[in-house]
C-alpha cells in the first residue's frame, strides 16, 4: 500500500491527526538531534578506516559540545576567558596504521596546541588510557580511535567507561573503525561518512568544508535520524534539511497494522543495545 | 630498691573490707583460701591465724584440725596482681623506673634518685611510712643490684634502716652471708636440693661457687691464694654439673653471679599506659542538641587522632557531660572491633544522646576510650581518592606513561619545517612548547597524517596532471574535485641532492572523501624515472 503522508493514511480520508498525534509529533521534533545541544558523556561514531570521516565528525561535535560549555562559561564574569585544558586522543596500533597519526597543522586552531596523543599498542591499553583519561578532571574530552571490534571492548568495558566519564563529566568520543556496531553503552552512536563537500567561494573546483553524512542510530534522549553536518569555520551546520523528514522517520519505526494505542509500544531493537532499554 | 609487700593479699583483704589490722574481723584467725583440685588451700594467713599455728601452703582442712575456729575467705590473685602493677607505678615517685616482682614486690631503680629524698635511709623510711600510711606492711631494702636488695629486704634479720642498705662500695657479702640460700630467689626444688647438699645458707653457696670459704679466708688470708685456684674449679664445676638449666630461678651460680653484679639481669618496667581521653570545657553551656551533635563531632575527630597516634582504635568509649548544676551522664559505647573512624563513633552515640537531659546546660564533654585495642596505622586509598574526584592532569600522564611507556605519550608540535612530515615533531605532553614562527594558513593541511605515505596507483590522469582515477587500498576512487598543484620542494640544505619535489594536491572523490596526495617528482627532473604517486594524508 502506498503511503504518501504518514499522518493522514489514504485509506480512509478522514481527519486521523488527533491532538495525541500532533502532540508526539511536536515532541519529537522537541527531542530530535540539532548541533548545538551539548556533548553526550559516551559517543561512539563508527566510520571507515579508509577516510578521516569518522575522527572529523567526533572532533566537530566534541567542538560543538566545548562550544556549548564554553557559553555556559561566559555567562560567568569569573571564569577563565579561554579553555585551555589539554585533549587526551588515543590510538591503537592498529588505527594508527589504518589512519595515521593526527596532524598538528591539520587540527582545529582551539585544539592545536591541547592535543596529547596516545599511541598504544593494544586495545586494551588503549580502554585503559581512555579510562584514565575520562577519570582525569583536567581534560576538556577525551578521543579514542579503536579499530575492529576488539575482544577487550566488550560490552562490560564499555559500560565501565560510560560509567566513569558520567561520574567525572568529561565527554569520550570513541570513534570506531571498521567495526561492526556490537553491544555498547555508548550514550549516543552515531555511523558517520564523508559526503560530498559544498563547493567553496571561490574555487568551485575544491573540496570544501568537511561534510559528514551522520546517522544517529541509538541514543537515549533523541529519537534516531540522519544529517548531513558540515563543519564551517569550526561552526557545526546541518548543512540542508535531512533527506528523510523526521515525520517519515517517526512513522517509519511504527508498524503500519499496529492499533494506534499500542503504537509507542513497539520499538525496533536494531542497532540498539540492552543499556537503552 | 626492693620493697616486699609482705602480706600483700591479707592487706588487700583488709582494706577491701574496710578493716584496721587487728581489729574487727581481723581478730578471728582468717586464711585467704585457693580453690584447687584437691580442695581448698591457704594462700596467706592474717596475724591471728598465723598465731593460732596454720601455716600457708596448707589445705584449708588440715588448718582447720589445728585451729578449728579459722575463717576463710577466698583470695583473689588477679586482683593482687592488678593492686600490685599499681603499687609500682606509684613507687616510681621514688626513682623513675620500676619493675614488678611479682608475686608480692617491686623493684625500684633509684639509681641517683636517692638524695632528692635526702638519702637512702630517709628514702627508706619514706617508704615505709608511705606505705604505712595506705596500711601496707612493707619492708625495703637498697643494694647495688636487684638480687641483694631483694634477698636484703625479704630475709634481713635488722630492723635498723641502716642495715637494710648496702653502699655500692661495700662487699654485698658482709650483709648477706648469713642469710639462707632461699635469699637467691630460688625455685622451691633447687633449695631443697641445695639444702641436702648442705649449702643452707648464702656464705656457702658463695664459697662454693666462688671458691673460698668466707670463715676461712678471713682466718687464713695467705693459704687461700695457694689452694684458691683449685677449689673454686672444683666447686664451681660441680655446681654448674649439678645445676645446668639456663633459667636463672633454677641455677644458683647464675642467682649468686647476679647477686654479685657479674652478669646483668634484664627486667621487664612497668609503664604507664594513660586512657586516651580528649575533652571540651565550653565557653557556654550548651542546651540544645544541635551543638552537642557538633561537640561529640570534634571530640571524636581528636580522640581518633590521639588514638592513630597510638596505633591502637577504641573498643569502648565513654562520654561524660558534666552539668551546670553538677550533675554527671555518662554514655558508654562499646564497639565489636577497634575503631578509628570518626563518622562511626558519631553515629552511634548520636542514638545514645536521644535521652540526655541538659538541665541549665553542660558545660564539660569528656570522651574516653575506657579500652583501646592496637590497631595498625592503614594508609589512606589513593584510588578512592581518584575514583572520588578525578586526577590531576599530571597524575593521569604519569599513569599512562608507566603502563604504556613514555614514547607513547606525546603531544604534537611543530617544528621548522617545509616538508609536511618533519613539520611535526613529538615531545613529552607537559614540556614547554618551543617558539615557533606562526603558521601559515595558506593551505589547508589534512587532519591526519599516515606514518608512511602509501602509494596509490593512477588508473586516470587529466591533460592538468592530476588523477582522475586511482587505486589505494584495493578501491577505486573516482576524483571529483581537486586542488593544485601546491609544490613543495625538498629542503636541500637538509636532503641529499637526489631527493625529488613533490606536488601536493588537495582531492575529493566521488562519495566524499578527501585525502592529500602528491606526485614524488616531475617527469624530466633527471632524479630518477617516472613519478610515483602517493597519499599521504586524510582530511576530515
Amino acid at each position: 500500500m502506498p503511503r504518501s503522508s504518514p499522518p493522514i493514511p489514504a485509506c480512509d480520508g478522514q481527519q486521523t491527526l488527533t491532538a495525541g498525534a500532533i502532540l508526539a509529533e511536536a515532541k519529537q521534533r522537541e527531542t530530535r538531534w540539532r548541533p548545538g545541544l551539548g556533548a553526550a558523556s559516551h559517543s561512539e561514531v563508527f566510520a571507515s578506516g579508509n577516510d578521516a570521516s569518522g575522527a572529523g565528525l567526533a572532533l566537530a561535535l566534541a567542538c560543538d559540545g566545548l562550544a556549548v560549555e564554553d557559553a555556559a562559561r561566559r555567562a560567568d564574569p569569573l571564569a577563565d576567558a579561554e579553555d585551555h585544558r589539554a585533549i587526551l586522543w588515543v590510538q591503537d596500533a592498529q588505527a594508527i596504521r589504518r589512519g595515521g597519526r593526527p596532524y598538528l597543522h591539520g587540527l582545529p586552531k582551539a585544539l592545536r596546541h591541547r592535543v596529547i596523543h596516545v599511541a598504544a599498542k593494544t586495545a586494551q591499553d588503549a580502554l585503559f588510557a581512555l579510562e584514565e583519561g575520562v577519570r582525569c578532571r583536567d581534560l576538556a574530552f577525551v578521543v579514542g580511535e579503536l579499530a575492529g571490534n576488539p575482544r577487550e571492548l566488550d560490552f562490560t568495558a564499555s559500560r565501565r567507561l560510560s560509567l566513569t566519564a558520567e561520574k567525572h563529566g568529561v565527554p569520550l568520543w570513541l570513534v570506531r573503525l571498521n567495526a561492526g556496531a556490537d553491544l555498547s553503552s555508548a550514550r549516543m552512536r552515531w555511523r558517520a561518512q564523508a559526503a560530498p563537500s559544498a563547493r567553496p567561494r571561490w574555487n568551485r573546483d575544491a573540496p570544501g568544508a568537511p561534510a559528514w553524512q551522520a546517522e544517529l542510530f541509538r541514543a537515549r534522549m533523541h529519537p534516531p535520524g540522519q544529517w548531513i553536518l558540515s563543519d564551517e569555520k569550526g561552526y557545526l551546520r546541518n548543512r540542508k534539511p535531512t533527506t528523510r523528514s523526521p515525520a517519515t522517520n517517526h512513522t517509519a519505526t511504527k508498524p503500519p497494522a499496529a492499533p494506534p494505542g499500542h503504537g509507542d509500544m513497539v520499538r525496533p531493537t536494531v542497532g540498539r543495545s540492552l543499556a537503552a532499554l | 630498691m626492693a620493697i616486699w609487700f609482705a602480706q600483700l593479699s591479707v592487706d588487700r583483704w583488709r582494706r577491701s573490707n574496710a578493716i584496721k589490722r587487728g581489729e574487727g574481723a581481723d581478730i578471728q584467725p582468717t586464711a585467704l583460701v585457693t580453690e584447687t583440685a584437691h580442695g581448698p588451700r591457704i594462700h596467706a594467713l592474717n596475724d591471728a591465724a598465723r598465731a593460732a599455728g596454720a601455716q600457708i601452703g596448707t589445705m584449708l582442712a588440715d588448718a582447720r584440725t589445728i585451729c578449728p575456729d579459722i575463717v576463710a575467705a577466698p583470695a583473689d590473685h588477679a586482683g593482687d596482681l592488678d593492686f600490685l602493677e599499681k603499687l609500682a607505678l606509684w613507687s616510681q615517685r621514688w626513682g623513675p623506673w620500676s619493675a614488678l616482682d611479682a608475686p608480692d614486690g617491686v623493684l625500684v631503680d633509684v639509681t641517683g634518685a636517692a638524695h632528692l629524698l635526702g638519702g637512702e635511709d630517709r628514702l627508706l623510711e619514706d617508704v615505709s611510712a608511705s606505705f604505712a600510711a595506705r596500711q601496707l606492711i612493707t619492708r625495703s631494702a637498697i643494694a647495688p643490684t636487684a638480687g641483694a636488695a631483694w634477698a636484703l629486704a625479704h630475709f634481713g634479720r635488722s630492723k635498723m634502716v641502716t642495715d637494710a642498705i648496702i653502699a655500692p662500695q661495700d662487699d654485698p657479702m658482709r650483709h648477706l652471708s648469713d642469710l639462707p640460700a632461699a635469699a637467691l630467689r630460688l625455685d622451691e626444688n633447687v633449695i631443697t636440693v641445695l639444702r641436702r647438699l648442705g649449702l643452707k645458707q648464702m656464705k656457702h653457696v658463695y664459697a662454693v661457687a666462688r671458691g673460698h670459704n668466707i670463715d676461712d679466708s678471713q682466718r687464713h688470708g695467705r693459704e687461700r691464694d695457694e689452694n684458691g685456684r683449685s677449689h673454686e674449679k672444683i666447686g664451681r664445676d660441680a655446681l654448674k654439673r649439678r645445676f645446668r638449666s639456663k633459667s636463672p630461678t633454677a641455677n644458683p651460680l647464675i642467682r649468686i653471679d647476679q647477686l654479685l653484679g657479674y652478669v646483668p639481669e634484664p627486667m621487664l618496667p612497668v609503664i604507664a599506659q594513660p586512657m586516651a581521653m580528649v575533652q571540651r570545657r565550653l565557653m557556654e553551656p550548651i542546651r540544645h542538641r544541635t551543638l552537642l551533635d557538633q561537640v561529640l563531632a570534634d571530640l571524636a575527630d581528636d580522640m581518633v587522632r590521639t588514638l592513630e597516634g597510638r596505633g591502637e582504635g577504641a573498643r569502648r568509649l565513654e562520654l561524660g557531660l558534666w552539668r551546670v548544676d553538677g550533675e554527671v551522664t555518662i554514655r558508654t559505647l562499646e564497639m565489636a572491633a577497634a575503631t578509628r573512624d570518626p563518622h562511626h563513633i558519631t553515629r552511634l552515640f548520636t542514638n545514645k544522646l536521644n535521652d540526655i537531659d541538659a538541665g541549665f546546660g553542660i558545660e564539660l564533654v569528656r570522651l574516653r576510650a575506657t579500652w583501646a585495642a592496637p590497631l595498625g596505622l592503614a594508609q589512606g586509598d589513593i584510588e578512592a581518592a581518584s575514583e572520588q574526584r578525578g586526577t590531576s592532569l599530571s597524575v593521569c600522564l604519569d599513569r599512562l606513561t608507566v603502563r604504556l611507556g613514555k614514547q607513547a605519550v606525546q603531544k604534537p608540535v611543530q617544528r621548522a619545517s617545509h616538508i609536511p612530515e618533519r613539520a611535526q615533531s613529538w615531545q613529552p605532553p607537559l614540556d614547554a612548547d618551543v617558539p615557533s614562527q606562526q603558521l601559515l594558513e595558506f593551505h589547508k593541511r589534512p587532519l591526519k597524517m599516515l606514518d608512511r605515505a602509501e602509494e596509490i596507483v593512477i588508473l586516470d590522469a587529466s591533460s592538468n596532471g592530476h588523477p582522475e582515477r586511482f587505486r589505494w587500498r584495493g578501491k577505486i576512487h573516482e576524483v571529483a574535485r581537486v586542488e593544485g598543484p601546491e609544490r613543495i620542494a625538498p629542503e636541500w640544505w637538509r636532503e641529499r641532492s637526489t631527493v625529488r619535489l613533490r606536488d601536493y594536491y588537495r582531492i575529493e572523490d566521488s562519495k566524499g572523501s578527501r585525502y592529500w596526495i602528491y606526485c614524488n617528482g616531475v617527469a624530466d627532473d633527471g632524479r630518477g624515472g617516472a613519478p610515483l604517486w602517493y597519499l599521504q594524508g586524510l582530511y576530515a
